[in-house]
């Protein structure tokens, strides 16, 4: 009985088996690359389907990409503050987007059946590569924002409250995108193989319940990652007042 | 992979998440109870609670997941496995 269950083509636990192909000296995990390509396609497939033929009332994926558009929108605003936030709203929407659309595509799309000859497919996010892509992103964008608005007074922040501060934030800067990705994979990665190991356990209903909350949590983690985002920028283009 | 190794690494990864646990769990504890008592003073706020709670549950559960990153870079992925 066990035997025969086991048999089943479940999800492996299959951390750090990767599909490795050769690009000159480096070696990049293939299986990332796949789904993510497919995860950016079906993205790209959406928006263009709901941007093709624009109605003064919307309706179906027109309706539902104003809604999004709404949402970042509101969110950049919060964080960024009214001067400069609609410059960054392409990239706040885009983190945004593409981390949700991995994290529940790794969840939702039944990868198992496409097979791979090393490794296996899943959510682009459950790689730490991606994330630290992600997180250098964010890295170089609150830079870039905060040089591009205020130039050389951009680094008064780090002399913000008291000029003791420096070391301090110094620190943050590397522990920033640290944390962000860091946050991001261990999340991911966690809802994965929680998930695995019930369904290696029970693998009938008992993970569905997990399941749920694995897509509750990597739906607040997108939220997270753009929110922080928007948040680091805002603080980079801050104007202090003395 | 050395014995020794193998079981140090066990017992770490397997403290790494508990150890970590407690922390983010007090928090969460006492960042619920703020949320509980914010909603039974105002339940007309309560949408805006629910946002920032789920938030800040986010970034303390983050936390333990480190702890958790660091059990899985002992399970899957050892340095010291040489």
């Amino acid at each position: 009985m066990l035997s025969s269950l086991l048999a089943l083509p479940f999800a492996a636990l299959e951390v750090g088996h990767h599909l490795y192909w050769q690009l000159g000296n480096l070696k990049i995990h293939g299986q990332v690359f796949l789904s993510s390509w497919v995860l950016i396609g079906a993205l790209l497939a959406l928006v263009i389907a709901g941007t093709r033929k624009l109605e003064r009332d919307p309706r179906g994926v027109q309706n539902l990409l104003e809604f999004l558009w709404d949402y970042i929108s509101n969110l950049a605003r919060e964080q960024i503050g009214e001067k400069a936030y609609r410059d960054w709203i392409p990239f706040i929407g885009t983190l945004f987007l593409f981390i949700f659309v991995s994290n529940w595509g790794g969840a939702l799309i039944p990868w198992k059946l496409i097979h791979l000859p090393d490794g296996e497919l899943g959510a682009p996010t459950a790689d730490s590569n991606t994330t630290i892509a992600l997180a250098l992103l964010v890295s170089l964008a609150y830079f870039y924002a905060g040089l591009s608005r205020k130039g050389l007074r951009f680094f008064e922040y780090y002399v913000d409250p008291i000029p003791m501060m420096v070391p301090f934030k110094i620190v943050e800067d590397f522990t920033r995108p640290l944390s962000l990705s860091m946050r991001l994979f261990g999340n991911i990665l966690a809802d994965e193989l929680v998930v695995a190991v019930l369904v290696f356990l029970v693998p009938l209903i008992v993970p569905l319940p997990v399941m749920l909350l694995g897509l509750f949590t990597s739906a607040i983690q997108a939220l997270i990652f753009a929110t922080l985002a928007a948040y680091f920028i805002g603080e980079a283009v801050h104007e202090h007042h003395h | 992979m050395d014995s020794i190794v193998t079981a140090a690494s066990v017992v770490a990864a397997g403290l790494a998440v508990g150890l970590g646990a407690i922390g983010s769990g007090i928090g969460q504890g006492s960042a619920a109870q703020g949320a509980v008592e914010g909603i039974a003073r105002q339940p007309e706020a309560e949408g805006k609670i629910r946002g920032t709670l789920l938030l800040s549950f986010a970034f303390m559960e983050s936390l333990t997941i480190y702890g958790l990153v660091v059990a899985l870079v002992l399970l899957f992925a050892n340095p010291f496995a040489g």
